[in-house]
């Protein structure tokens, strides 16, 4: 069974905007998968409905086995806390020191306080943030930032990673670094990684598995490797 | 024992947050003491203004004339008949040798004038009192109606605008504790919305890192509950301090002996308890529903 499944998948928003129509595709456990696509494409809609921020007006999204469009609304947390998600804009508290933040992740769905420790030193240390465990958001630069919403991303072990546009608010080189992280996840603890990003020069250098969405509609899944930028 | 922790951690966020965002729990705490001011001074009148119109009805009674020659047996059977009356609460008798002495012994010129018609010209009274005071002109027409009873004196004018007045009072009253009530719950929650309004990436990132709506909520409620709680301490001093003092200046009396003020004791407790409760209950409910707002991500 695929990990990731949409079947006929299509979105019209309240206002008649259809951000989706009609898009089939899956995702197998382990994949590393770019979302592609111009402004309004669709692409964050379709990254949304993998954590049910959305919800599909017609079709189905299934996430590890769970109907997305199902899941009520008090039962969301049962989805998300088998996905990891990165946002843009981080999303961190900024009263809450770097290890808060991502022991946060942990304290909501009720882990003991002695099993907490060491998985989100673990985490930090993945993102190669453990020297910083004190220091509060505001005091980190914003790669590092992003590395402290990874760490909190993963520390709760996810199958997914959802990544909407990790790398949109950073220059080249921390863009790279952070890239390497998540590329580091993926590898070793096989880690699905879904992420959707404007940046073509990450897309072409890390060759991978390329979905390219355009006016709402799947315009092109291109396999590994073979996708290059016009 | 996850609902467990979950429970705990809620508790110890929940104080956790008042001090981080002292700020906005400061605005939320100072609203709540405001209004509970208010609603303190507004239950202290509203039961000190029952308290006076019950001591005044509760002293309205009927008097009751006999016939000047009424025999023993004629007056005990009519006394039966006032007593059996469900509206009747107690029943006094003085009879017309009872009121000569009385009169003798309070003016020496009055004994001299008794003294001298040589028969007692005075009448055997009754004095009704009722169990509530709209009976009051109801009874006094039914003993009217009896053989045997000369006349009743009830004050009828008097006491029915008495009634009317004390009735209006009331309710007017019972408004104004009810509408202040509701202008506090009202109040509290709104700024409670607030503080958590500018709140809600903290309650958006709970619900994206898979915290469930309960895990979410408990530690606002709880915050809502200090936040009530803190809020009641002042009016609660100012409850006890001021009305304890407001009833030894004043002697226990407002403006007239006849009209007293309810004792200090237990009275402040009731009603810092309720202060209590009405901060606290409004606290949590408001915290409840303004969270419930941000939930829909």
């Amino acid at each position: 069974m695929k990990l990731i499944e949409f079947n006929k998948v299509s979105k019209t928003y309240k206002n008649g905007v259809t951000a989706l129509a009609d898009v089939s595709v899956s995702i197998d456990k382990g994949e590393f998968v770019f979302v592609i696509g111009l402004t309004a494409s669709g692409k964050s809609t379709f990254i949304k409905m993998l954590y049910r921020e959305e919800k599909p007006t017609k079709g189905t999204v299934t996430v590890g086995g769970l109907n997305v469009g199902k899941i009520r609304n008090g039962k969301v947390y049962k989805l998300r806390r088998r996905i990891g998600i990165v946002f843009q804009d981080f999303k961190l508290l900024p009263k809450l020191t770097v290890y808060e933040n991502v022991a946060f992740a942990l304290e909501c769905v009720g882990m003991k306080e002695k099993d907490i420790r060491p998985k989100v030193l673990d985490a930090l240390e993945h993102v190669g943030l453990k020297h910083k465990l004190r220091s509060f958001p505001g005091e980190l630069s914003g790669g590092e930032q992003q590395r402290v919403c990874i760490a909190r991303a993963i520390v709760n072990d996810p199958k997914i990673l959802v990544c909407d546009e990790p790398t949109g608010n950073l220059d080249p080189k921390t863009s790279k670094e952070i890239m390497d992280v998540i590329e580091s996840i993926n590898k070793n603890l096989g880690t699905t990684i879904i992420m959707a990003t404007h940046d073509q020069d990450i897309v072409n250098r890390m060759k991978k598995r390329v979905l390219l969405i355009n006016q709402g509609l799947l315009a092109g899944d291109y396999a590994k490797g073979s996708y290059k930028a016009k | 024992m996850k609902g467990l922790r979950i429970f705990e951690r809620s508790i110890r966020d929940g104080f956790k947050s008042v001090g981080r965002n002292f700020g906005l729990s400061f605005a939320s705490i100072m609203c709540t003491t405001i209004t509970l001011i208010l609603v303190a001074l507004a239950i202290v009148c509203a039961v000190n203004v029952e308290h006076a119109t019950k001591t005044i009805e509760s002293e309205l009674s009927i008097i009751v004339y006999l016939d000047a020659n009424i025999s023993e047996e004629d007056r005990n059977n009519i006394e039966t008949d006032i007593r059996s009356r469900s509206a009747v609460e107690s029943l006094s008798v003085k009879t017309k040798d009872e009121w000569k002495l009385e009169m003798a012994e309070s003016e020496e010129d009055l004994k001299t004038v008794l003294d001298f018609l040589g028969e007692n010209p005075l009448m055997d009274t009754f004095t009704v009192y009722v169990n509530d005071v709209r009976e009051l002109s109801d009874t006094a027409k039914y003993i009217s109606s009896i053989t045997g009873v000369e006349t009743v004196k009830y004050g009828e004018n008097m006491v029915e605008s008495i009634i009317t007045i004390f009735d209006v009072l009331e309710k007017v009253v019972v408004v104004i504790v009810i509408a202040l009530v509701l202008v506090t719950a009202f109040l509290i929650s709104n700024t409670i919305k607030l503080t958590i309004f500018s709140r809600r990436n903290e309650i958006e990132i709970m619900r994206l890192v898979g915290a469930s709506n309960t895990a979410i909520k408990l530690p606002f409620v709880v915050e809502g509950f200090i936040i009530g709680l803190i809020g009641s301490i002042i009016p609660i001093c100012i409850t006890i301090y001021g009305y304890v003092i407001l009833y030894s200046r004043l002697h226990g009396h407002l403006f007239t002996n006849v009209l007293t003020l309810v004792k200090p004791f237990n009275f402040v407790f009731w009603v810092s308890l309720v202060l209590v409760a009405i901060g606290s209950i409004v606290g949590m409910f408001g915290s409840l529903r303004a969270v419930r707002k941000h939930l829909k991500i």
